[in-house]
């Protein structure tokens, strides 16, 4: 048995993200990320100052916890001036402590607020570019990976701020100012008691090259991991058609635990640094109480200040534990923000010209001149090889041919949706690429052969391209798509929510929904991308008939098998693998006696005559 | 999961807003359909099914556990050491060397200890919650796939998706901390224990500080409550809306619809902001009372410690000891405040992570499910009624039998429940009244492996998978060879577009075949029936994007195929159905007229007008 053969492939590949192996695209991402917060100046320059105020604080209350020590030492030969000495530094201790919290607080607060800043700014600047780029990147990824980048990735990145850069202040002022102050006190317990910062950096950078390394991996492997699952889940009719249930949880199991192991991997990581972290601390903290302590039995240095090293040294702790969350910070913003910063670098393949110019439709002629096309994916394919049409307004032009021919992908090249690679197409005389993209499009609407229809009511779907629409437009773009009576027969009509890919809808009712869909902008070329296939023929004449009254004001292009769906066009073209090889009205194409004409043959005697023999 | 209600409100709200004047009818990501709750701190029925999942992992948990709790008495040991060090040794003097000295080699120990017991805990916990974790989703995968399809038709893969991924990675945090909590427990009163050892008096006064905490938190956690939950509800409307704006893009585009989306879309995030900036001040509030509360036990302390001090009735060393516990003792009061809410979160991501396990399986094998033997591949319909919804009939009263190796064909307008029909014959749904049997056998009473081997499907909307298109092929026939494959794809005249392809057979698709054209994946769907190699054949308009030559290939292909098989075909195209041994017609969820070709046309019915609807204007032409 051969087992399931998908693919572990990095998704986003086609973005080439600079890996983890670069220390300048990390560093760069950094930058990057730090002007991003900095567009809220004012909320990191408060969460900066508070940090450093509350750093500060933090840093005297060991300072005055030893000198209360030293107090009860001291002074033992007076003990009322000794009280009194205590009093004032235990109201200097509950000070500096309350205003530790309030500056903690702000600290907290404020760099919080700059991450929630940053998320929305990237969040933004992500739906935009989704929106933006073309078709053409749009088949070069898979939306689930998109989704993962979107969620996931953002999120890392956002919170960059407080894990990252506001931490690292803090950690630097309590490491420096608090070392520069025990080195003060005493040089040789000074250096003792941060003799773990060097281990600690060390072992965080490290830690931080192989995190780095693990989560951009662990991350790959859960997108294919979403990947089989949301297949699994939106092909669940194939699924279950097919009865593969076990196959695909084999699919699953093969995923899932693949990234299993890579989060094992992580565990380790993570927990081998922190220990070492932990343990130097540790390790330091017994030097100093050993030489520390054999310094006072010596009587070079007082209990107190002992005390004050010590109780710094548990303050640092935290921070401590803290470089280990740092370094994981780091790790997931170059990461993550390198992910999402290189999909937000993309250029949209398709976009206004610089000096494109609104659409100006006066005759509504619309012109295929020599156009040659061929994918990105594949640009040595070429699916449209030297067309060359004229459609004016009011005439309907029919497109027929075996599938692959390249029927779909003419009426996409109309709206822009990938562009021409050789010839132009023009509308009244404008190239389409030299007019705005928003006037092009709202001119052209494309019935698509995939209907994708939005988990909303269906007055929402039906009003999707102009959602300023009055009732009784709606109502009669969907009485032209023969589409109302079924409406007005649920129970709560246009209100009735239609779920994700239309599910409670029959497949002709999903494209009638789309053609009322296609229908409000009024547009100046329609194309029908085979979208009646699912429509019985009786509703498609109908639908057919009512288009015609506002067919005078339009081009119309139909894509159809049914060759009755053609018969009154004005012309039909009859494409092969990207060539017209037969054009003509319905009656000259039969009496051309070619391809048309065999398939009219088979359409209505063809299977007569099978049947006879 | 669809509550229609909701969404009526939502509307009703947006319209009485603007009487009269012209409305936008535009949002973007689905309404808030279903209801995010925050579950109940500590709710037992998520707690055991959860734990179902942990006690596998039992042994590794404890063990965690015991680490965690080595680990905290480490913890607590340290400033006892420390105090040890300084009364018995340091301020003896030389004398007190000795001491200094064992101290320091019980100071190692219990350093060597924590390094250990850490180690131990974090690695054990941290896989342990991981394979939870994956065991979970496995289960809930594993139930998805058994669930019927009318619960799957009523719910987006957006939201399955987001238990199978958010809910699960939000008990993944809960799991790895939920030990720690215990190990912040026992320090709690690890702590409390020894300061009252230590000096009963000083210690009382000390913990003196504790209710003021309490009884703030009494007035602070609902609000807190409050606005995390409403944080969370906004970050599901933001990310459905990305999800959304992901998968429409394509329309989004068409439509010219990416300006007002993206303003759609800010308003959200900005809400989404609002919140969580409300959220983030409230767990805030905490830090400036439990800071003043620690400032005010160590000045206690210092003040009553130092004068007891001064008075010899305390040693200096247990006044250092008390001032590292009280520094110590707010860390777990504030790492169990910030458990409560991950804890609360898990509660709520359990909660929709146990209703997903919780969806009653519907069609399921009956106990006593025999495998349907090689069947002759008869399909009968006895007097079949069905509808998804219990009151809105889609088929009524339907009877008919199709003869094993006769092919059937099945015609009629778009929603007159074709479709339906034949998600019958595979018991995708269960009919409400009647009964469907394949090969003589109620399909309710064999097992739906037996079942789903006889029947292969080519389904109205063609779904391909990520792979390469020997893989959609191929699909679960393993058994099936290159050979056999390309042999399929031959017969059905697709290989010589796969062959154009770059890497021909394996070349890989994108995602849903998106890169070829829709015929061309109606053939791969197409070729994926044909090697499954069933006893019965069901095509769902399977033919409607592919034009007429090349369907005629298809139907030379089945001819060959069908041969001892059962074919049953739905199309619009009546060249395609009109050499079928019956044809049926279905009008409103009846069957209507039933027989060959000649005699419906001879009923002159509803077949001969959709018959003459197809050719009567070739005939004005021809
Ligand atoms: N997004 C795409 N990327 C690469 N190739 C494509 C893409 N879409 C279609 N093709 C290829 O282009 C050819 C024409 O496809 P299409 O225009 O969809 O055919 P049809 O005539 O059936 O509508 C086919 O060979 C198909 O495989
Ligand atoms: N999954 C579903 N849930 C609820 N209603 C459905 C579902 N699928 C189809 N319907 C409804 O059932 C009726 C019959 O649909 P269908 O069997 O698909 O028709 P046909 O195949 O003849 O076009 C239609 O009115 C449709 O709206
Ligand atoms: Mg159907």
């Amino acid at each position: 048995m051969t087992p399931p053969n998908f693919p572990i492939r990095r998704p986003l590949e086609v973005m080439a993200i600079d890996d983890a192996k670069s220390w300048r695209a990390g560093l760069i991402t950094l930058w990057r990320m730090t002007r991003i917060a900095w567009l809220t100046p004012w909320q990191v320059t408060f969460a900066l100052v508070a940090t450093l105020f509350s750093a500060t604080m933090q840093l005297i209350i060991p300072r005055l916890l030893g000198r209360a020590i030293d107090q009860t030492q001291l002074f033992a030969s007076d003990p009322a001036a000794a009280k009194s000495a205590l009093m004032a530094t235990a109201v200097l201790v509950l000070i500096v402590s309350a205003l530790r919290g309030v500056f903690t607080t702000f600290q907290n607060y404020f760099s919080e607020a700059v991450n929630h800043h940053s998320g929305v700014e990237l969040r933004l600047r992500f739906y935009e570019q989704v929106q933006r780029l073309s078709y053409g990147f749009h088949d070069s990824v898979h939306s689930g990976d998109l989704i993962t980048l979107g969620l996931l990735d953002v999120d890392g990145a956002r919170q960059y701020f407080s894990t990252g850069l506001n931490r690292l202040v803090l950690l630097t002022i309590l490491i420096g100012f608090g070392g520069v102050m025990l080195l003060r006190i005493d040089p040789v317990l000074g250096l003792m008691s941060l003799s773990f910062v060097p281990i600690v950096g060390w072992s965080s950078s490290i830690a931080q090259l192989r995190l780095r390394l693990t989560w951009r991996d662990l991350q790959d492997r859960m997108s294919v991991l979403s990947r089989v699952m949301e297949e699994n889940l939106g092909g669940i009719r194939v699924v279950r058609a097919f009865y593969a249930g076990a196959h695909e949880q084999e699919k699953f199991d093969k995923a899932s635990d693949s990234a299993l192991d890579l989060a094992h991997e992580r565990v380790d990581i993570r927990v081998r640094s922190t220990g070492i972290m932990t343990l130097s601390f540790l390790v330091a903290m017994g030097l100093v109480l050993w030489v520390g302590g054999a310094k006072v039995m010596a009587g070079q240095m007082s209990v107190g200040t002992l005390t004050a090293f010590l109780t710094f040294m548990t303050i640092l702790q935290m921070p401590v534990r803290q470089l280990g969350l740092l370094v994981n910070s780091f790790a997931r913003t170059s990461t993550c923000g390198a992910r999402v910063f290189a999909f937000l670098d993309l250029d949209p393949a398709i976009a206004d010209a610089p000096d494109a110019k609104v659409l100006t439709l006066t005759d509504g002629v619309l012109r295929f001149e020599n156009v040659d096309f061929a994918y990105p994916s594949a640009p040595a394919t070429k699916v449209i090889s030297n067309l060359s049409f004229t459609a004016a307004r009011g005439q309907t032009i029919g497109l027929i041919g075996p599938p692959g021919s390249g029927k779909s992908t003419l009426s996409h090249l109309i709206p822009r949706f990938y562009d021409v690679t050789g010839g132009r197409i023009t509308l009244d005389g404008q190239d389409i690429r030299g007019v705005t993209l928003a006037s092009l499009r709202n001119a052209v609407s494309v019935v698509a052969q995939d209907v994708f229809l939005f988990t909303t009511t269906l007055e929402n779907n039906i009003a999707y391209a102009d959602p300023w629409a009055a009732p009784d437009q709606i109502e009669q773009a969907s009485q032209h798509a023969q589409i109302h009576a079924h409406i007005s027969g649920l129970s709560r009509t246009y209100r009735t929510i239609v779920g994700e890919r239309g599910a409670s809808l029959s497949g002709g009712q999903k494209q009638r929904v789309a053609i009322a869909r296609s229908l409000m902008p009024n547009p100046a070329v329609l194309v029908f991308d085979d979208s009646t296939a699912a429509v019985d023929a009786n509703t498609e004449a109908r639908i057919r008939t009512a288009l015609q009254k506002g067919a005078a004001d339009r081009v119309t292009l139909i894509v159809a098998h049914r060759l009755n769906s053609l018969l009154h066009a004005d012309r039909i073209l009859f494409l092969d693998k990207g060539h017209v090889i037969e054009q003509g009205t319905h009656a000259e194409l039969l009496a051309l006696r070619g391809r048309y004409r065999a398939l009219y043959d088979l359409q209505t005697h063809g299977s007569d005559r099978e049947a006879a023999q | 999961m669809i509550d229609q209600t909701a969404v009526e409100q939502d509307y009703q709200s947006d319209r009485e807003s603007a009487p009269g004047a012209p409305t936008l009818r535009a949002v973007v990501g689905s309404h808030r359909i279903e209801e995010e709750m925050f579950g109940r701190v500590f709710d037992p029925q998520i707690i055991r099914r959860i734990g179902a999942f942990v006690r596998p992992y039992r042994r590794q948990f404890v063990i965690s556990v015991v680490a965690v709790l080595v680990f905290t008495v480490t913890q607590l040991a340290i400033p006892m050491i420390i105090r040890r060090a300084i009364d018995k040794g340091v301020m003896v003097g030389p004398a007190g060397m000795p001491v200094l000295y064992q101290s320091l080699v019980a100071f190692g120990i219990v350093i060597a200890l924590n390094f250990v017991a850490s180690h131990v805990q974090e690695t054990v916990v941290g896989k342990a919650a991981e394979n939870v974790l994956f065991d979970i989703r496995r289960a809930m995968f594993a139930h998805l796939q058994r669930v019927s399809l009318s619960f799957m038709d009523k719910t987006e893969v957006g939201r399955l998706m987001s238990r199978l991924q958010g809910d699960v990675g939000s008990m993944q945090e809960f799991l790895e901390t939920s030990v720690l909590s215990v190990g912040d427990i026992v320090l709690l009163f690890g702590i409390i224990t020894l300061m009252l050892y230590l000096d009963p008096g000083l210690g009382l006064i000390t913990l003196s500080v504790l209710p003021v905490l309490f009884v703030v938190r009494i007035f602070w956690l609902p609000m807190a409550r409050d606005a995390f939950i409403k944080a969370h509800e906004t970050n599901s409307a933001v990310n459905g809306a990305l999800a959304e704006g992901i998968h429409a893009v394509r329309t989004v585009q068409a439509m010219g619809r990416e300006t007002l989306n993206a303003q759609l879309y800010d308003a959200k995030v900005q809400a989404n902001l609002a919140t969580h900036l409300w959220a983030a001040k409230l767990a805030q509030i905490l830090v400036p009372v439990v800071d003043t509360l620690t400032g005010l036990a160590m000045s206690l302390v210092v003040v009553l410690g130092g004068s007891m001090v001064l008075d010899h009735r305390l040693d200096v060393g247990v006044m250092v000891a008390f001032l590292f516990y009280i520094q110590r003792f707010f860390d777990p009061i504030r790492s169990l405040t910030i458990q409560y809410s991950v804890m609360q979160r898990a509660m709520a991501s359990g909660q929709r992570l146990i209703e997903v396990l919780d969806v009653a399986i519907s069609i399921q094998d009956q106990p006593g499910a025999v495998d349907l033997p090689e069947t002759d591949g008869s399909v009968e319909f006895r007097q079949v009624s069905f509808g998804y919804e219990p009151n809105q009939l889609v088929l009524q009263d339907i009877s008919f039998r199709v003869e094993p190796g006769q092919t059937v064909a099945l015609v009629g307008p778009t929603g007159s429940g074709k479709s339906s029909a034949m998600a019958l014959i595979h018991r995708f749904y269960d009919v409400t009244e009647g009964a469907v049997l394949v090969g003589g056998h109620d399909v309710r009473q064999v097992t739906q492996a037996s079942l789903g081997r006889q029947i292969a499907m080519v389904l109205q909307e063609p779904f391909l998978f990520t792979g390469t298109i020997l893989d959609n092929i191929r699909y679960n026939k393993d058994s099936a060879s290159r050979d056999d494959i390309i042999a399929a794809a031959t017969a059905l005249g697709a290989d010589p577009f796969i062959r154009a392809l770059p890497q021909g057979y394996d070349t890989m698709l994108g995602e849903r075949g998106g890169s070829l054209s829709t015929g061309q994946r109606q053939l791969l769907s197409f070729a994926r029936a044909l090697v499954a190699d069933a006893r019965i054949l069901v095509l769902d308009e399977a033919t409607a994007s592919i034009d007429s030559a090349t369907e005629q290939v298809i139907q030379r292909a089945l001819a060959i195929l069908l041969r001892g098989r059962t074919g049953l075909v739905i199309a619009h195209r009546l060249a395609t159905v009109r050499h079928a041994d019956k044809i049926m017609v279905l009008q409103a969820g009846r069957l209507v007229e039933s027989g060959t070709h000649a005699e419906l046309l001879r009923e002159a019915g509803l077949y001969a007008g959709l018959y003459r609807a197809n050719y009567a204007s070739f005939d004005d032409v021809g």
